[in-house]
């Protein structure tokens, strides 16, 4: 027998589920973000503090200076919950994986002046440690931070610095001629005085304490002046008119990732921001220092690429990164 | 000569160890042991992280795409099945109680495993692990979510899933769950690995989602039924995460030996008395059963368990502690939780039934050394006084074990008929336990398990009613406020299946989709 359910009109006897409709209201049915994010953390009655940070409850606000009423004021302008954020980054990855194809069929990478494909090895490979540190730092907020609104999204970020690593990686192995060129980037990381101020900017980060400290050191000071210099002015612009498309063709999940996420970074500044003069002023406090930080520890990445050029244009950019964080009620 | 060498291709070991353990580095300007402050204090001793070997090599291109092509196969058959109002197919209304159960105690278990894997992914200074640790974070998240967004169309129609994250915190079953994986994620990132990694993810695992999703399967539930299938892949990288974890740990140091043993005994007996409440689904909520508990345990751990711990063995692991019970008990928990959920079924926010006649022949036949002689009687004597007017509910709360926080319904291995007692002094205190085991795992760490959020001490100290509620005030009703602080709907969430009002929507629904009216 063939059941046509279709015919049959049943009246929900509800829309969703009560903790998302005093939220959202009674008659209206909730998005997938919405279910899957609003209050998924547990808040109350935890059965024991953890053996590792015994001040605290497992989930606890009080691990930040930042104060919110609500912490799911916090919203994700992508509306990433794991399938959107899974199929938005498929899509990524196809992009990607065509613009390998694309330039190792047509062996682009040995048609790259050989002084350009030096300065992108100096420059691009040794940053595959960088975004490491941004999984790290990712995966402490996702770890320590409260409420699922911010949190959920800080996973993906640092599963997303993760990828950003090995598409780095793969340019590395594509651009140089043995693993090797992953080995000298290392070192580079860890030895040359061009890095240093980067490296202790990232190991900094992983002893900070506070959640939202290390979101506005990484994903608001760091991501904010790396992704622009590195990608936007040097890649895009800069090598591209020197012969250097290739790369970019090989970089654009950054560019356009970095484009994507800056998003949901000034939609978070802005919520903490708007929250209280306090966190206004902790966030400027902080986005100050970090900045501070971030450009003066990029000044000597930039010179590999840029020379002469590099003062300038980091200044431009932190400029650009001010104007940014206004818009998002920081003024810097 | 200088001529070109071409390119050594890239093992698929070695491309993926560039991808992976390549990116990490030692840190000088902070010290590792400030970058990684909780690895030591277990006592677990790593000498070469270097030495870990990657269970799955997963770059993140490839994990996106596969799981991708998942997520869009899941979603389209969880819209087909709420357009075509799938809720109507499934056997037997009774059934929907089942994925109650598993939303409620269950699908907040994902999301906790989903930041649980997150500290551990900070954690461990080892890059390999780290990784295969983020990747499980995400899968859980994963899990969480397909889960709630499949069962919130159950909520829409059905009762007593409205509120699963609000009572998670405070009715009184949902602490057994809840307590085990707090527990897990209180203590140190080797810990944590051990508990959810190994004994819950790779020796449990099966006993827990195979009842569920087959169970699914069985009873026209295409809905649940597909997320679970969907997330088997996933759960198939945890299990080899979690056997690796155990691996490393052990050929690293001598001394993590007596270490992990007792993680193993603790993780293994915790996590068999939380599948208390998948061995009653099994037996008593099921419509159409899929096999009794005690043939799952059977099958699942003493099968397939026995030969991995025979694997171990050469590490010096022996089977976990009270194994001997546990074989004792196998005639009797689902039973004899049921018979509590039946008698606290007011202050529950599912239904209760007495088994049909079929019903209890069957887990006669599936339990010839216990049923009849024990349950059956009891059972039958409960559908007489019922029929009479006279369903009874219980309003004197029970005492709960310190450690599991399941009512103490157990009974004495060797004596079905006599409950079984422990109980221990510490620091002026008298704390209560169901089984050995459970004081045995308090006795090793009493600081931790004297902090338990016990449900019935709560409600006797007057901690769950809501706030302005006066207690000394004139009539009044301790089991209402309760409920209230609960939100469960009294006579919509709670009381028995016949005469709820999911029973009548049911039919009604039914009706109208096979019947012309």
């Amino acid at each position: 027998m063939h059941i046509d359910l279709r015919t049959v009109s049943i009246k929900p006897q509800r829309q969703t589920f009560d903790h998302i409709a005093r939220r959202i209201g009674p008659d209206k049915a909730a998005s997938r973000y919405q279910e899957g994010t609003l209050d998924v953390q547990a808040t109350h009655n935890f059965h024991y503090r953890p053996t590792w940070d015994p001040e605290h409850e497992i989930f606890d606000a009080s691990r930040s200076a930042i104060k919110m009423a609500d912490w799911y004021a916090f919203k994700d302008p992508r509306q990433f919950y794991y399938g959107a954020y899974t199929l938005a980054r498929a899509k990524q990855q196809e992009t990607a994986e065509s613009n390998f194809d694309f330039v190792e069929g047509r062996g682009l990478a040995d048609t790259l002046p050989a002084e350009l494909k030096e300065t992108v090895l100096k420059l691009l490979i040794p940053l595959r440690h960088a975004a490491w540190g941004g999984n790290m730092n990712g995966a402490f907020i996702t770890a320590y931070g409260y409420g699922t609104a911010l949190t959920q999204p800080c996973l993906y970020h640092s599963m997303d610095q993760l990828g950003i690593a090995q598409y780095i990686t793969r340019v590395g192995l594509l651009l140089g001629d043995d693993v090797e060129v992953l080995d000298e980037a290392k070192k580079h990381w860890m030895e040359d005085s061009a890095w240093q101020g980067l490296r202790r900017y990232v190991e900094d980060c992983f002893v900070l304490k506070d959640p939202l400290e290390v979101y506005v050191a990484q994903m608001v000071a760091l991501d904010g002046l790396l992704y622009p210099l590195v990608y936007e002015t040097i890649i895009d612009n800069v090598l591209a008119s020197q012969g250097g498309t290739p790369i970019a063709m090989l970089t654009q999940f950054m560019t356009d990732w970095y484009a994507e996420t800056k998003k949901w970074v000034d939609a978070t500044v802005k919520t903490a921001a708007a929250e209280s003069p306090e966190n206004k002023a902790q966030l400027e406090k902080w986005i100050t220092h970090w900045r501070d930080r971030a450009a003066a520890a990029l000044m000597p990445v930039a010179q590999i690429a840029l020379g002469a050029q590099a003062d300038a244009l980091t200044s431009e950019l932190v400029g650009q990164f001010n104007a940014r964080l206004a818009k998002a009620g920081v003024s810097l | 000569m200088d001529m070109k060498v071409s390119k050594k291709k890239l093992g698929l070991k070695e491309k993926y160890q560039h991808m992976t353990r390549g990116l990490g580095w030692e840190t000088t300007y902070q010290s590792m042991d400030d970058v990684f402050p909780f690895v030591k204090y277990e006592g677990i001793k790593i000498h070469d992280w270097d030495k870990w070997e990657d269970p799955f090599r997963l770059t993140m291109d490839a994990y996106w795409k596969y799981q991708a092509e998942k997520e869009r196969k899941l979603y389209a058959i969880i819209d087909a099945y709420a357009q075509n109002n799938g809720h109507l197919s499934v056997t037997d209304a009774r059934y929907i109680n089942a994925v109650k159960l598993f939303l409620n105690g269950i699908s907040p278990l994902e999301y906790m495993a989903h930041r649980g894997f997150a500290m551990t992914g900070r954690q461990f200074p080892g890059v390999g692990p780290r990784v295969a640790c983020l990747m499980q974070s995400l899968d859980e998240i994963r899990h969480a979510q397909t889960q709630i967004h499949s069962i919130s169309n159950y909520n829409k129609y059905y009762n007593g899933f409205h509120e699963y994250r609000h009572m998670l915190e405070r009715v009184w079953y949902l602490s057994v769950p809840r307590s085990f994986f707090d527990d897990a994620v209180t203590a140190g990132p080797f810990e944590f690995m051990v508990a959810i990694g190994f004994s819950f993810e790779y020796v449990l695992t099966n006993l827990l989602f195979v009842p569920f999703v087959s169970g699914a399967a069985y009873n026209g539930d295409m809905g649940t039924m597909t997320f679970g299938f969907s997330a088997q892949s996933d759960e198939a990288r945890h299990m080899t995460l979690g056997l690796e974890v155990i691996k490393f740990i052990l050929e690293q140091d001598p001394d993590n030996l007596p270490i992990v043993q007792q993680w193993i005994d603790k993780w293994t007996w915790r996590g068999y008395r939380v599948l208390t409440l998948v061995g009653m689904m099994m037996d008593y909520m099921l419509p159409k059963r899929i096999m009794s508990w005690k043939e799952a345990w059977e099958v699942y751990f003493e099968e397939n368990g026995g030969a991995l711990f025979k694997d171990l063995a050469r590490y010096g692991i022996r089977p976990p502690k009270w194994l001997d019970q546990i074989e004792q008990d196998k005639d009797h928990i689902s039973h004899q939780a049921w018979a509590t959920f039946y008698n606290y079924a007011a202050a529950c926010n599912f239904h209760t039934w007495i088994p049909t006649d079929d019903e209890m022949d069957w887990l006669s036949q599936k339990y010839p050394n216990s049923f009849d002689k024990y349950y059956r009687p009891r059972l039958e004597h409960w559908r007489e006084e019922a029929k009479k007017g006279n369903r009874f509910y219980n309003k004197t709360l029970p005492m709960l074990c310190q450690t599991c926080q399941i009512p103490m319904i157990f009974t004495e291995p060797g004596d079905p008929t006599q409950i079984c007692y422990r109980e221990v002094d510490y620091k002026d205190n008298k704390y209560h336990f169901c089984s050995d085991g459970c004081k045995e795992i308090f006795e090793h760490e009493p600081e931790k398990y004297i902090q338990s959020w016990l449900p019935v001490h709560q409600i006797y100290q007057g901690n769950c009613f809501n706030e302005g509620v006066d207690p000394t005030a004139e009539g009044f009703d301790p089991l209402a406020a309760v409920l209230d602080y609960y939100h469960l709907n009294f006579g919509r969430d709670n009381l028995d299946f016949e005469g709820s009002e999911d029973q009548k929507n049911f039919d009604e629904w039914r009706g109208m989709a096979t019947k012309n009216v």
